[in-house]
């Protein structure tokens, strides 16, 4: 119960962030990623802001055994990066470029979101639906 | 005078990085939403679904109990063309998936603990956001 509590209480907070950072409005984000055009810094803020609490956090994860539910913190990941990282982040950026949502703000906004969001949500979901069979084919591609 | 725009950014990604630090010393999880939503799209994280669903359902109904805080509209101004979101969605459940993280979880997580996966991640994914805009918006005109 408390997992489920803990989990509420950060993706309430999640969700609120977003609001208030501005990062469910999809200008503020084109806005970011437009250099050359009229580039808005509003999201260099939120990242920023975003890391200092949790440079915090992972230092307490040093001192600590264990979460306050009793599991393990998680391992660092394996260091390798892996095609997979570098195609499916290229494949990521261009989506959230072309519409300026990334799965967070997605959710968020879903309540005002309107068709458009709702329908990027369903896209979203087929994506990753049809992502193993994708990654499949570009492990083989990587191996031959 | 510095921008409200930017303050607010600042105030939202506090709360955002927060939470991500209550989801971790919490519950001992890296709060990325695409993994997150994702792992019950494909059923590789069915096995701990009600922590997911209590996290993706806060996340959709606090920004939601909140609009009437704001007197002016809120609006995600999306474009009207749904080819592009269907192509912009699509891309980024697929991308999300195979890069294994998305903005918050490589972005905040990752770097905040000096992961190269995670700098290297965001690195690839702003440098395509920054030529999709240049591509999409300045060339071809259609965003």
């Amino acid at each position: 119960m408390t997992r489920i509590l803990i989990a509420a209480l950060s993706g309430g907070l999640f969700g609120a962030g977003l609001l208030v950072s501005g990062m469910t409005d999809t200008t503020k984000v084109q806005g970011w990623l437009d250099v050359f055009g009229a580039w808005d810094p509003t999201l260099a803020f939120v990242l920023g802001g975003a890391i200092l609490p949790m440079m915090l956090a992972w230092h307490l994860t040093t001192r600590r055994e264990r979460a306050l539910s009793g599991e393990s913190f998680p391992a660092r990941p394996d260091p390798r990066l892996g095609h997979n990282l570098v195609v499916g982040s290229v494949l990521f950026g261009a989506g959230w470029g072309l519409v300026g949502l990334c799965p967070g703000p997605a959710l968020a906004s879903l309540s005002w979101g309107g068709t458009g969001g709702v329908t990027f949500l369903l896209a979203m979901i087929a994506g990753m639906l049809v992502a193993k069979p994708i990654r499949l084919r570009i492990d083989q591609i990587a191996a031959a | 005078m510095i921008p409200m725009d930017w303050i607010w950014g600042l105030v939202g990604g506090l709360m955002i990085g927060t939470a991500a630090a209550i989801f971790l010393l919490g519950n001992g999880r890296i709060m990325g939403a695409s993994g997150l939503i994702g792992g019950l799209v494909d059923r590789s994280g069915w096995g701990n679904w009600p922590e997911r669903a209590a996290f993706l359902a806060a996340l959709v109904a606090v920004p939601a109990l909140m609009l009437p805080l704001y007197n002016v509209p809120v609006s995600t101004n999306i474009t009207s063309n749904l080819g592009i979101v269907i192509a912009g969605g699509l891309l980024v459940g697929i991308g999300t998936r195979l890069a294994n993280g998305c903005t918050s979880g490589h972005g905040v997580c990752g770097i905040s603990r000096f992961s190269l996966r995670g700098i290297v991640a965001t690195v690839f994914y702003l440098l395509a956001g920054g030529i999709t805009m240049v591509l999409f918006r300045h060339m071809l005109g259609v965003i």
